[in-house]
């Protein structure tokens, strides 16, 4: 337990170090490069916003109509069998689907439950072990014109199932 | 996909609300959520403008170049059919790198390049083949090492310490790729 919140706290500042003394031992200007890269971050960051307004409109209307409650309650008694936090049902689904639209639920339970909650740490950790699967199948195929694929869906599914368990285990070992 | 589930998420929330007589709550939550957006926005304008800039230095540096060196090993026991030196080896190491770094804008080119390269190996054109399935499993098992927008979305809502979640992330990517790896190969012995 110790050791995973050490990991947390080091690996960002191992990370800045390591790529900052790879620079200078390639005598970059890293001071100059990073302002360039800093620019097409916020060009990163502009981009999201608009698709950012739109999803989290929708999801806010999901929320105060009490959709998302509705859903959570349907599902309840099922998941709660295997120890799955209700209110995350929605997310664990749209995940698959959307990254926006997963990141808009993302930010409903931080601002309704708090980062910090069970729920909150929750979700965290199941977003940064999963992928959009359909989309980026999708995309993917397409661009070579591939109709048959076989095993991959299965396969990208039973990784996401794996990484979501893993997740809500390690979540309720370190903070439950 | 998302012009029609954008539209079905307002519908049913609509209607929803409409049945449960929230209506009143549906105009502020639409409104307040829409401006929630730009504040989170801008708290990730910060975070994201700093990890991008740290990463530029690092792409300069020739970073993937150098690691994906250390990832042939593991590449060539992945891909068993695909040549040592065949450039779609190339790009699937600059996928996985960057996926690992987390530089969504350099993974992508190079993963559709990848593919492209593993359909001029494919016998049967329309079937993906043992090695695109690995690749687009591998790749969908989430490889990324520090999902630094979700420490972003943790600082703007006030958590105590939003990074404590990074540990446990990579714990839970490397248990989803080892079960992405599993099945492939399971897969593979078994087509």
């Amino acid at each position: 337990m110790r050791a995973i919140s050490v990991l947390s706290d080091l690996i960002l500042p191992l990370v800045i170090v390591y790529i900052l003394s790879c620079g200078y031992s390639k005598k970059i200007n890293v001071y100059e490069v990073f302002i360039e890269g800093a620019k097409e971050g916020f060009k990163i960051v502009m981009d999201i916003l608009p698709t950012l307004i739109g999803l989290m409109m929708a999801v806010g209307i999901l929320r105060s109509g009490g959709t998302l409650e509705l859903i959570s309650r349907a599902v309840s008694p099922i998941v709660r069998r295997i120890g799955f936090p209700p209110e995350a049902v929605p997310i664990s689904l749209m995940r698959l689907v959307s990254s926006s639209a997963s990141t808009g639920i993302l930010l409903d339970i931080f601002k309704n439950y708090g980062p910090d909650s069970f729920i909150g740490r929750f979700v965290s950790v199941m977003m940064s072990c999963t992928e959009t699967v359909f989309y980026t199948m999708s995309v993917y195929f397409m661009s070579v014109k591939v109709t048959k694929t076989r095993y991959t869906l299965a396969g990208a599914l039973a990784a996401n199932v794996a990484g979501i368990a893993a997740s809500l285990t390690l979540c309720q070992y370190l903070w439950g | 996909m998302l012009n029609y589930l954008w539209g079905a998420m307002i519908f049913i929330g609509i209607l929803v609300a409409a049945f449960t007589g929230n209506m009143a709550e549906v105009t502020n939550g639409a409104v307040n959520s829409a401006k929630e957006a730009v504040t989170v926005c801008i708290t990730m304008l910060g975070v994201m403008s700093m990890w991008t800039g740290i990463m530029k230095i690092g792409e300069e540096a020739g970073i993937i170049r150098s690691m994906s060196k250390g990832l042939r090993p593991l590449l060539k026991w992945l891909f068993p059919s695909v040549p040592e030196d065949h450039r779609a080896m190339d790009h699937i190491a600059t996928n996985v790198i960057a996926n690992f770094l987390g530089l969504g804008w350099a993974a992508t080119p190079a993963g559709l390049m990848a593919m492209e390269e593993l359909q001029s190996l494919n016998k049967h054109k329309e079937r993906a083949s043992n090695a695109m399935c690995m690749f687009m499993i591998f790749n969908m098992s989430s490889l990324q090492l520090v999902s630094i927008n979700i420490i972003a979305y943790r600082t703007q809502y006030g958590s105590a310490n939003p990074s404590e979640i990074i540990g446990p992330g990579i714990i839970t990517t490397l248990v989803s790729t080892a079960a992405a790896i599993a099945f492939a190969k399971a897969a593979e012995a078994a087509s």
